[in-house]
């Protein structure tokens, strides 16, 4: 078959919604775009650990620690599911963390702001998942099979971690003002990053256009930034925080909320690594790649002995 | 009596869980393989989990209308009964893992026979911690013979672990004489019969790891009196910042 005939069958699959499946042939731009944004999502898995991570000792109380405990255990298996799905493409999982730990693959800016306080866990919940939910749902139908499968799981997690993020907010607003104070401290700092999780403006997205015609992405960055404003303004009402936007206001013509002009000055520096937390992050990734070098080779070389001891 | 003997053997348990769980979740994030990752939040979520049935029957035997929260947070340092062992740093992941292996090895033979404990929430805690702690030192056995058989740095740390950790063994075994009221009335098992148990498993991983038992026996122990070693205060520190600096609020 000539690579042309490979290539219309190729997109009459993606026409007809059927899955394409790691043996099938794909183009190569189509595997290396895979690759890129899932490894992306991965990264964003492992490295979003961090800033919740650090509030495990600090739970307020047992329950709470628990359900924190469960809901970074989960994002760890979001990274393994993911960096599974790479792997089903040719990608190497070790080499995918490299490319993160030099800068030249990213993973979402929004984890290179710190958590500060504990209404930040509450806030990361409903927010920083609640927007990743509005991606990932486009995603279970994205035309990677192994990719639109692994994100059917994920988004039944990430909803659970989208509800105790709300739940534990909704504590802080009822309770004592202190409480009130650290919620809307925490939606005053949080806002804006979980608008930019959406990526760059349409217009200034580089890989839209083919990722929309090959289906991987479903609907623009800016479609999806829409729709997450537009659920999240009544759940803060409900909660009685204001959302730190003077122009935010429902426009009745365009049937969706109006909101100012992200900064971009912000995003874009942020992406280039300074933001307030990029080199802890990326810090803290290579230090545990490196002090865990050790453990892989053991765990290697045991595995070696007892496979020759078989053979014996 | 017989009820404060029983509230302070079932919050030794709660200590030991709740700061071995305190002490993993410091892992996240940070161990050598994701799926450690994984494994190490695992078990500090299932031993946070029976600290909190636990403190819950703790608090029900002490009568003084606290719930498990107030046990857990809200004590002073020396009101903590949990063993020296739990409380020591991570380390390396050798440090961790055999840390977890001591510690496992002990629980599950504690579990088993308490179980049959006649007083029925104790053996109901018993019966489904037990499944959890059979997978943790399955978990734990299965690293340590692989760092002691792997490399020889692997071997090396291991084994520095196990001389480290040892002198904090013995105290597992502690027992005074509010044990000995609740074993007179057959609740719980003698702690004799478990360091066997215990002595068996760890030499039988150990052999095959092919790590050595430590000669030198001398004990550190203090903790189930209330005594600690000096990283508890920074344990309790972030434990208890929450609580202590905002009292009284519901989270």
């Amino acid at each position: 078959m000539t690579q042309a005939e490979q290539e219309r069958r190729f997109l009459d699959k993606i026409d007809r919604e059927i899955k394409i499946e790691p043996n099938d042939w794909m183009p190569d731009e189509y595997r290396q775009t895979l690759i890129r944004q899932i490894s992306q999502h991965a990264h964003s898995e492992i490295v979003g650990m961090l800033p919740e991570g650090n509030w495990i000792t600090r739970a307020p109380n047992l329950r709470r620690k628990a359900v924190l405990l469960a809901k970074v255990q989960d994002e760890a298996g979001h990274g393994l599911y993911l960096y599974s799905a790479t792997e089903t493409l040719g990608a190497d999982r070790e080499q995918l963390m490299d490319d993160m730990h030099t800068g030249k693959a990213k993973y979402s800016s929004i984890f290179n702001y710190p958590a500060l306080t504990w209404a930040d866990i509450g806030t990361i919940g409903w927010l920083v998942d609640g927007a990743a939910i509005m991606n990932q749902v486009a995603l279970c139908r994205t035309s990677y099979g192994p990719y639109a499968r692994a994100m059917v799981k994920i988004c039944k997690e990430e909803s659970f971690h989208q509800r105790q993020g709300y739940e534990s907010l909704m504590k802080l607003c009822n309770g004592a003002p202190q409480q009130k104070a650290m919620a809307q401290d925490a939606m005053n700092r949080f806002w804006w990053p979980s608008l930019m999780m959406f990526g760059p403006s349409d217009a200034e997205s580089t890989h839209s256009d083919q990722s929309i015609k090959w289906k991987i992405k479903r609907f623009t960055n800016d479609e999806l930034r829409q729709s997450f404003v537009d659920a999240t303004v009544s759940q803060a009402q409900i909660l009685g925080l204001t959302i730190p936007d003077p122009n935010l206001k429902w426009n009745e013509d365009r049937g969706h909320y109006d909101f100012s002009e992200i900064n971009w000055e912000e995003f874009w520096q942020v992406v280039k690594g300074n933001g307030p937390c990029n080199k802890e992050r990326i810090a803290a990734r290579l230090k545990a790649k490196e002090e865990g070098l050790w453990v892989r080779e053991a765990a290697n070389a045991f595995a070696k002995k007892r496979a020759m001891k078989k053979s014996a | 009596m017989q009820d404060q003997a029983l509230f302070e053997y079932v919050l030794r348990l709660a200590d030991d869980s709740l700061i071995l769980g305190q002490r993993l979740g410091e892992w996240c994030g940070h161990g050598p393989i994701l799926e450690e990752d994984i494994a190490l939040t695992n078990i500090s979520l299932d031993l946070i989990g029976q600290a909190i049935s636990l403190y819950d029957l703790a608090a029900e035997l002490e009568g003084a209308g606290k719930n498990h929260d107030q046990l857990a947070y809200l004590r002073f340092e020396n009101e903590y009964k949990n063993v020296l062992l739990v409380e020591q740093p991570n380390g390396d992941f050798a440090m961790t893992i055999l840390r977890q292996f001591f510690f496992d090895a002990f629980r599950l033979p504690l579990y088993e026979a308490l179980m049959q404990s006649p007083v029925s929430q104790l053996a109901a805690i018993a019966a489904k911690s037990v499944k959890e702690t059979r997978y943790h030192l399955k978990h734990t056995s299965e690293w340590v013979i692989r760092m002691g058989d792997g490399t020889d740095e692997s071997h090396e740390r291991a084994q520095a672990a196990i001389d480290h950790l040892w002198r904090y063994t013995s105290e597992l075994f502690y027992e005074d004489n509010k044990d000995e009221q609740l074993q007179a009335l057959e609740q719980v098992p003698s702690l004799k019969g478990i360091q066997a148990n215990w002595m068996e498993t760890v030499k039988t991983v150990l052999y095959e790891a092919t790590l050595a038992i430590p000669t030198n026996n001398w004990k550190f122990e203090g903790g189930r009196e209330g005594r600690h070693s000096e990283h508890m205060g920074y344990i309790l520190a972030d434990l208890q910042y929450m609580q202590r600096a905002y009292p009284n609020m519901e989270w």
